[in-house]
């Protein structure tokens, strides 16, 4: 049971060994024929591009790949020393900080055309040799390099000596350093410079303070207001809309005789599994120029059909459509959060159900109401899909910046400016959220069985509540029916008899000479996105759920800081995203657009946040004395997290997998600007129809998808989800302590 | 079972939260075999002090011994010291059996050879049959005796107890106690227990370290600790007491003759010069009859019947003093005047402040 004190420890040896077969064994260059290509095997030491960074250095005339060689040769220097020693620690550190620093240093330095930067060129004359982008082996030295160090840290003492722990902090922090911060960075840095990639700070404030931002001409003439003050509106009404909405379903659900309740949580599951845009879309269907109200309106009361829906009014509503559902979802437990002993207390103190209401249970209920705002507005603000199906003349932020690189003025630096503009106000929000909410929640939850029953709403308020929530549900209920029937008809508004053309056109199958012909015009792109969902899933929930446990167990210097980077990728709109990794992704070191690779790692780094979440949620029910407990037995801390906390995550886990899978299947804001011809993923390619009219095959595909998500959620769900924890009861109460008394 | 009892020696720990000492400077050792309580008022850092044996603390400074060998910086899982946790911690995934064999199974024992050890210790805790069960299908005591074998199999060399028994009722928990006593003493065990129940630490202990506000009060055995405390905040901790102001008018031997409050008494100096002093007075040495002889008596402010015996809160000019009578058939009655004497032998004397 006692372990070796002396020498290196069995994990280091394992990372050494990585860092050589990287650095002798691997192409140090990314492959050229993609991630899964194993073209190179054959001529792994003679091919130039193929080479690893050893044979490189010493053959191919790259001398400066050596010097990650000492960063791996240096720690078999403290092989026989003891890990409590100074120096074993001070090696590893050093040696890992010089393997990653250089690494990257020399990838940024030299790029495509010799050096990257102006100042090395006029310092050490021109260079006639040129790199591209990392590649296995390359991310193998550094990965090596980063574990090296996180063992120096942990024998210095970090987190109590934790190796395990030390390492995926370590990790953490790097992935989000190099996907989220990074990139972030990018954008800044092109925010400053002018279309030939020079520094112009002028530039910037023009373009920083330009009208068509920030002009407030609509107030006044026809001139339209900046697209700024059209996000701020729009993020505003929509926030606004979905509170109240939100909390009309969430008193229907917990304070009214209401007797479907369990139909009102099928309806929180509608925004997961619907992507964002196809809520315009089947709004276009209803009040579009040739939609069935607009007509329904000529022909009852002779109003000329228009296209009043598109621009706010119609944004506005989809989104709200969209939304409520997570607004209710978070008012749920808001109002579900206030404890009924204190509403029972307003009662004995002969304050009527009204003013019970008003004086105790809405202003308990206050932080969470103006938390589910916030949420709102940086939904609404982020969300690309409905502004750019119903936008018109109306721009927003999101929209501005993909016009800005996809249009026809490809001004990266407008892109890039805006990205800022729109960045800042869900940062705010995110941090008046955070920072602000975060200490002043009311939320009574004590874990103590909290008596008394929650009080029903006075009469007066249950008939808003009712009148609010029931007719808003009927109109979800008709957009959802629009979208799942939509496609069976021929052309909508125009032809509506029943066809079966649009899905035969988006999935149709033949049977050739040659096997199965997947005809139809869908298939390419289902396929990719089923493909890169179903392997972001995974990766997705892993990283996740690996910051949740150190964010819930650990405790070291700088976790708040570290809680507040993995968390901020939620207020990080898509679109930003977008535009940053086509900036930061796009040339050597990290050369990875037009592949899939960035794909997955886009949804991997959007949807962290999820996973984190539900992590931290089922993480805090895990009484810490389990932890402490399997330690005690002599379990170190990976067996600690394979035997006793996965197991009991299982169905945190299970969410995290699914939501992953499903966000990805959904995405669309990030997903436009990554998509290549080789990789189309369907949310992309559905926008692509709309774009072209051709609403019969959007929809329809739409549907497929909402039907497919349904079933992985479904299906998830039963197989992994269910079949361990059938076996017993659930704890009582949520808590999964040792003990139960 | 093999005997590999250990030392457990400490050498002026401390163990910091930011600002706060949890621990401040503390050293005691805790000789092989014996089973030691660490007994004080909540926030006095003796769960703080149980887990830095344990490793689940790292000290901030100073030295942690066990068999005399430094383990200081080692981590909990390469400790030879296992526990006994106040919610049990049962993993509620596994069943009893498994449960027990897991400490076995993560230190490489064969499965066969860990199933059957297991058994072995669920039969000394009195549970053999019970294997298959899922820790929520058994009672709070039974889940109790779980968590012991669990702790046992891994024959660790220190035995850590974290109040084990506040999860359970009253009657449940004397009995538990005394289960818990007879499984130490028989595998000769080094236990380290922590509770802060005076009561519970009398009952079970070979020693008891008294911890208050992040330091050690005094150590001893159990009689020493009630029969000779060494401060007042020992002498209120350990049973009741009455502190009250005396003074030695003069020393006579090992014997000063003491006035409490117009009472002449001689007592042990223990090692106080004449001049002001505080008396502890146990409730039963403060003796109570009906009628007022002249000068000084008190009145019964309130007197509570409790079956076996009676608690009376008397008026006096000492101050208010609590006093417990077994002689239940002669209750005074609330505001009758009373004589008060002061038996010598639950009488200790105290250092002024």
């Amino acid at each position: 049971m006692i372990p070796r004190q002396s020498g290196l420890d069995r994990s280091i040896v394992m990372w050494l060994a990585m860092g050589w077969l990287g650095f002798a064994g691997l192409p140090w260059y990314a492959i050229e024929d993609g991630f899964w290509s194993f073209v190179w095997l054959a001529d792994l030491f003679s091919d130039r591009d193929y080479a690893p960074g050893l044979i490189q250095a010493l053959v191919h005339e790259r001398p400066w790949l050596l010097p990650p060689a000492l960063a791996l040769l240096a720690p078999l220097a403290v092989w026989r020393r003891n890990r409590t020693d100074p120096l074993y620690a001070r090696v590893l550190i050093a040696s890992g900080v010089f393997g990653l620093a250089y690494s990257l240093a020399q990838g940024f330095a030299i790029g495509i055309s010799g050096w990257e930067y102006a100042v090395f060129e006029s310092a050490f004359g021109p260079f006639g040799q040129r790199q591209f982008g990392m590649g296995y082996g390359a991310l193998l030295v550094c990965g090596a390099s980063l574990f090296l160090l996180a063992q120096g840290l942990a024998a210095r003492g970090a987190v109590n000596g934790d190796g395990f722990v030390v390492g995926a902090v370590s990790l953490i922090v790097a992935l989000v350093a190099i996907f989220i911060f990074y990139p972030i960075l990018q954008v800044l840095a092109s925010a400053f410079q002018d279309n030939d990639y020079q520094f112009a700070p002028a530039l910037f404030l023009v373009k920083l303070f330009s009208r068509d931002i920030w002009g407030l001409g609509c107030l006044g003439g026809r001139v339209a207001c900046g697209i700024a003050w059209n996000s701020l509106l729009l993020g505003v009404l929509t926030g606004a809309s979905t509170t109240a909405l939100g909390l009309a379903f969430a008193l229907l659900a917990t304070r009214t005789g209401f007797k479907a309740k369990k139909l009102l949580r099928v309806m929180t599951v509608l925004p997961l599994i619907t992507p964002p845009f196809v809520i315009g879309l089947a709004i276009i269907l209803l009040f579009g120029v040739s939609g069935t109200l607009t007509q329904l309106m000529e022909w009852g009361l002779g109003i000329t059909p228009s296209r009043y829906i598109y621009g706010l009014p119609g944004i506005w509503l989809a989104q709200t459509l969209a939304y409520t559902p997570i607004a209710f979802l978070v008012l749920i437990g808001v109002v579900e959060g206030v404890s009924p002993s204190l509403e029972e207390a307003a009662q004995t103190l002969r304050a009527d159900g009204w003013r019970t209401f008003t004086t105790v249970s809405l202003p308990l209920m206050r932080p969470g109401i103006a938390n589910a705002f916030l949420l709102g507005f940086i939904e609404a603000l982020a969300d690309f899909g409905n502004p750019l199906v119903l936008g018109a003349e109306y721009d927003v932020l999101s929209t501005g910046i993909f016009f800005a690189i996809v249009g026809a003025q490809h001004d990266q630096g407008r892109a890039a400016v805006l990205a800022i503009v729109l960045l800042c106000f869900t940062l705010t929000a995110f941090a008046m959220q955070r920072l602000w909410l975060g200490r002043k929640s009311y939320a009574t939850v004590t874990g103590k069985g909290d008596t008394g029953i929650p009080v029903f709403l006075p009469p007066r308020l249950t008939w808003m509540v009712y009148g609010t929530a029931l007719p808003w549900a009927g109109f979800t209920a008709v957009i959802y029916s629009m979208i799942m029937f939509g496609g069976f008809f021929e052309v909508w508004g125009l032809d509506h008899s029943l066809t079966l053309r649009h899905y035969a056109d988006a999935f149709s199958v033949t049977v050739g000479p040659d096997g199965i012909y997947w005809k139809g015009a869908a298939w390419n792109s289902f396929g990719t996105t089923f493909m890169i969902a179903a392997i972001a899933a995974p990766l997705t929930a892993s990283v996740g759920l690996l910051t949740a446990y150190v964010l819930v167990r650990q405790r070291f210097t700088g976790r708040d800081v570290f809680e507040f980077g993995t968390m901020l990728s939620f207020a990080i709109p898509g679109t930003v995203i977008g535009v940053s990794y086509i900036l930061a992704f796009n040339v050597p070191p990290l050369e990875l657009t037009g592949t899939g690779v960035i794909l997955v790692i886009c949804f991997i780094f959007r949807n962290m946040p999820v996973g984190v979440r539900a992590g931290v949620a089922a993480m805090s029910q895990l009484d810490k004395s389990l932890d402490e407990a399997s330690l005690t037995l002599g379990a170190n801390t990976v067996t600690t997290v394979r035997r006793v906390i996965l197991p009991l995550l299982r169905p945190a886990i299970v969410a995290a997998l699914v939501f992953s899978f499903v966000r990805a299947m959904t995405a669309i804001s990030a997903v436009i600007f990554l998509v290549s011809a080789e990789y189309h993923m369907a949310t992309a390619y559905i926008i692509g129809r709309v774009e072209n009219g051709d609403y019969g095959l959007a929809i329809s595909y739409a549907s497929v998808l909402i039907l497919v998500m349904i079933a992985a959620v479904l299906l998830v769900q039963l197989v992994v989800g269910e079949r361990q924890l059938g076996r017993r009861r659930p704890p009582a109460g949520g808590q999964v302590a040792g003990a139960s008394v | 079972m093999v005997r590999k009892a250990a030392s457990v020696r400490f050498v002026n720990v401390t163990k910091n939260y930011g600002a706060v000492a949890a621990v401040r400077e503390i050293s005691f050792t805790i000789e092989p075999g014996t089973l030691v309580t660490l007994l004080g008022p909540s926030g006095c850092g003796k769960t703080t002090t149980l887990r830095l044996i344990a490793g689940l603390e790292m000290p901030s400074a100073g030295q942690i011994f066990i068999a005399d060998k430094e383990v200081s910086s080692l981590p909990a899982t390469s400790r030879d010291v296992t526990m006994v946790f106040q919610s049990y911690a049962l993993f509620p995934h596994m069943t009893v059996i498994e449960n027990v064999a897991y400490g076995l199974k993560v230190s490489g024992v064969v499965k066969q050879q860990a199933i059957e050890k297991a058994e072995h210790g669920l039969k000394m805790v009195g549970l053999t049959g019970f294997g298959a069960r899922l820790p929520s299908e058994l009672s709070g005591g039974q889940q109790q005796r779980v968590a012991v074998a669990r702790a046992l199999v891994l024959e660790p060399s220190v035995l850590l107890f974290d109040e084990p028994l506040s999860n359970l009722d009253a009657k449940l928990r004397r009995r538990v106690r005394q289960d818990i006593r007879d499984l130490q003493s028989s595998l000769e065990l080094t236990s380290v227990y922590v509770t802060h129940d005076q009561e519970e630490a009398l009952a079970v202990s070979d020693r008891i370290i008294v911890m208050n506000d992040a330091d050690i009060a005094q150590e001893g055995t159990p009689r020493q600790l009630y029969e000779e405390p060494a401060d007042a905040f020992v002498a209120d901790f350990i049973g009741d007491a009455n502190l009250v102001d005396a003074t030695i008018e003069e020393l006579d031997g090992e014997l000063a003759v003491v006035d409490i409050g117009g009472l002449r008494k001689k007592l042990p100096h223990r090692g106080l010069s004449p001049g002001g002093a505080k008396v502890a007075l146990r409730p039963e040495a403060v003796q109570i009859s009906a009628g007022q002889q002249d000068g000084g008596g008190g009145e019964v402010l309130q007197a509570t019947y409790l079956g076996n015996h009676v608690e009376y809160i008397v008026g006096s000019p000492l101050g208010e003093l609590f006093v417990v009578e077994h002689q239940v058939n002669n209750l005074i009655e609330t505001g009758t005047r009373v004589t008060i004497d002061v038996a010598e032998r639950g009488a200790t004397l105290l250092p002024a402040k």
